[in-house]
């Protein structure tokens, strides 16, 4: 029993890894109806200048983290106006090589800077190493402050998505861009703005993950992880996401531990193709109506 | 000066020329409708105003201001707001959020209120729901919200597209009874684009009628109505009997 809990506890941890990871991807899809599949590349971007703050430049852990998650917040809103919004209206697929292609060149940027490389880092955290105990079960410090930073993160999205002008501007720009225009939004800074929060997002998930799994070039590929948290949740609903993840974190780590090995990796798919074949629209999915 | 003057303007959708050349204009305070069969481009006439869709040539000018070519979203911010043809509120946004999405533009708290009690006040229903998600609402209700929602950036002039699209013929009533009164009480001006031309001759000034991208006929709604070709063509005042054949003779004669 106490192994169970556990182990399921380690799952949520990574579940909201996965869960942030996915929030960039439907975040980034309700406004522009593209996937962006650079999402993982940006958290391995966050995870880097982190490391760099950090343990190169020796900069406060906190001050580290909110330069990570600022310059990408620019990098994204950067690649909406400079390489997104010139093919905008070009077909969905060519949108996706494209962001397929920007996260091959961020993997091979970060590879190619000097104090980068192709090594594995890691950082030290003002918590390394405590754990919390709590009767028999022990939990890492690393697991609780992912599981407390995500819960953070998500209410914070959510004030601002359903009590700020802003917010609300965002998501009006997303349901129906041409009456956003007819009201005055400017609905490309909108779609710029979205892009930097999930550029942000996808930050913290690389820095919260970075004691876990250590700091390399090849972490963004946790984004096909995500994107199947994504998809189960019903691609374009926030909470959807979020739960798709910690399904899928929990999932994953029992089946590493229950179930023979090579289940560890494929029992995520595995669900998702139970919830497709029951909720074709995943498990929080919206179905579009449209009344004429 | 005429508070909206549009002047020769032509627009394309890529290769095909929608509107060929249409000049009006809107006084201050008055209602002007614009009929026409479908396909006539009265939407377009309307995109191209508030700057969705930019014209080729003329010029659109607003308080003696030119603005074709300009943003939408600056549009709306020198007092001319339009409500779309098929109501297009923000489904998944309560109805309350839809309209203070209206007054994006504008930072005046108290104003703000005054002018959401206003509408609320031409359209109880929507303060009964001001909490539920718009895309529950009715047709009739979206519409309302729609021109709520238009009303709320607090403009001079509203671009009206099919207000009675999918109503039903009490509604439609009701709807233009309130379009009269948004009017008359706060002054606003109305540029109209309507199928239903019984309705629109009732409450506009003056009127235009549209064809396939022309203008081929202007005057004041009253004089408009007794003309034998609006009688027959849009009120249906005649038997249907050669319709087909006499329509296609006038279109020859106007051109």
């Amino acid at each position: 029993m106490v192994e169970f809990v556990q182990l399921t506890v380690n799952g949520i941890a990574i579940g909201c890894i996965y869960a942030l990871v996915a929030l960039g991807f439907v975040l980034i899809y309700k406004a522009t109806e593209t996937v962006n599949f650079a999402q993982g590349d940006l958290m391995m971007l966050g995870a880097f200048i982190a490391y760099s703050c950090i343990a190169l430049w020796g900069l406060p852990y906190l001050v580290g983290i909110l330069i990570a998650v600022a310059v990408l917040a620019a990098v994204g809103t950067g690649l909406d106006r400079i390489v997104l919004r010139p093919v905008v209206g070009q077909p969905t697929f060519a949108i996706v090589m494209l962001t397929i292609g920007i996260g091959t060149m961020f993997r091979a940027g970060a590879s190619m800077t000097p104090g980068w490389g192709t090594e594995t880092y890691s950082f030290a955290t003002p918590y390394s190493g405590s754990t919390l105990r709590f009767g028999t079960v022990v939990i890492a410090a690393e697991h609780m402050t992912i599981i407390l930073a995500t819960i953070g993160l998500c209410a914070g999205l959510f004030a601002f998505f359903r009590f700020t002008k802003l917010g609300v501007a965002m998501q009006a720009s997303s349901q129906n861009q041409l009456a956003a225009y007819y009201m005055g939004i400017p609905v490309k800074t909108m779609f710029s703005l979205i892009w930097g929060i999930s550029a942000g997002v996808a930050a913290v998930a690389g820095i919260l993950m970075a004691p876990i799994s250590l700091v390399d070039i090849n972490m963004g590929f946790i984004g096909l992880k995500a994107f199947p948290a994504a998809v189960l949740g019903g691609f374009g609903s926030i909470p959807g996401a979020i739960v798709g993840g910690l399904i899928i974190g929990v999932i994953e780590a029992l089946a590493g531990f229950y179930l023979p090995a090579g289940f560890k990796d494929t029992a995520a798919y595995i669900v998702l193709l139970v919830v497709l074949f029951v909720r074709p629209h995943g498990l929080f999915g919206q179905m579009a109506r449209k009344k004429v | 000066m005429a508070l909206l003057d549009v002047l020769n303007i032509e627009t394309f959708y890529g290769p095909i020329m929608a509107i060929r050349g249409v000049s009006l204009k809107v006084e201050k305070g008055q209602i002007v409708a614009v009929l026409g069969a479908n396909g006539a481009g009265k939407t377009t006439i309307l995109r191209t105003i508030s700057g969705v869709m930019d014209p080729k040539k003329g010029t659109v000018a607003f308080e003696g201001q030119e603005i074709q070519r300009h943003d939408p979203n600056r549009i709306v911010g020198y007092g001319l707001a339009h409500v779309p043809e098929g109501r297009e509120v923000f489904p998944l946004l309560s109805v309350r959020e839809n309209l203070m999405m209206g007054a994006y533009l504008r930072d005046d708290a108290d104003g703000i209120a005054r002018d959401l009690e206003a509408v609320y006040g031409y359209f109880p229903v929507l303060k009964a729901r001001a909490d539920q998600p718009s895309g529950q609402l009715s047709g009739g209700e979206q519409q309302m919200l729609a021109i709520s929602r238009a009303l709320m950036s607090s403009p001079r002039m509203l671009l009206m597209d099919e207000p009675s699209l999918g109503l039903s013929p009490l509604l439609t009533k009701e709807i233009f009874g309130i379009i009269r009164r948004i009017n008359r009480e706060r002054g606003v001006s109305i540029l109209l684009v309507e199928q239903n031309a019984h309705m629109a001759l009732e409450v506009a000034d003056f009127g235009y009628v549209l064809e396939v991208g022309r203008i081929v006929m202007e005057d004041t709604t009253q004089r408009l109505k007794n003309k034998p070709d609006i009688q027959e063509f849009y009120l249906g005042m005649k038997d249907a009997g050669q319709r087909g054949e006499r329509r296609w003779k006038k279109k020859k004669l106007w051109r």
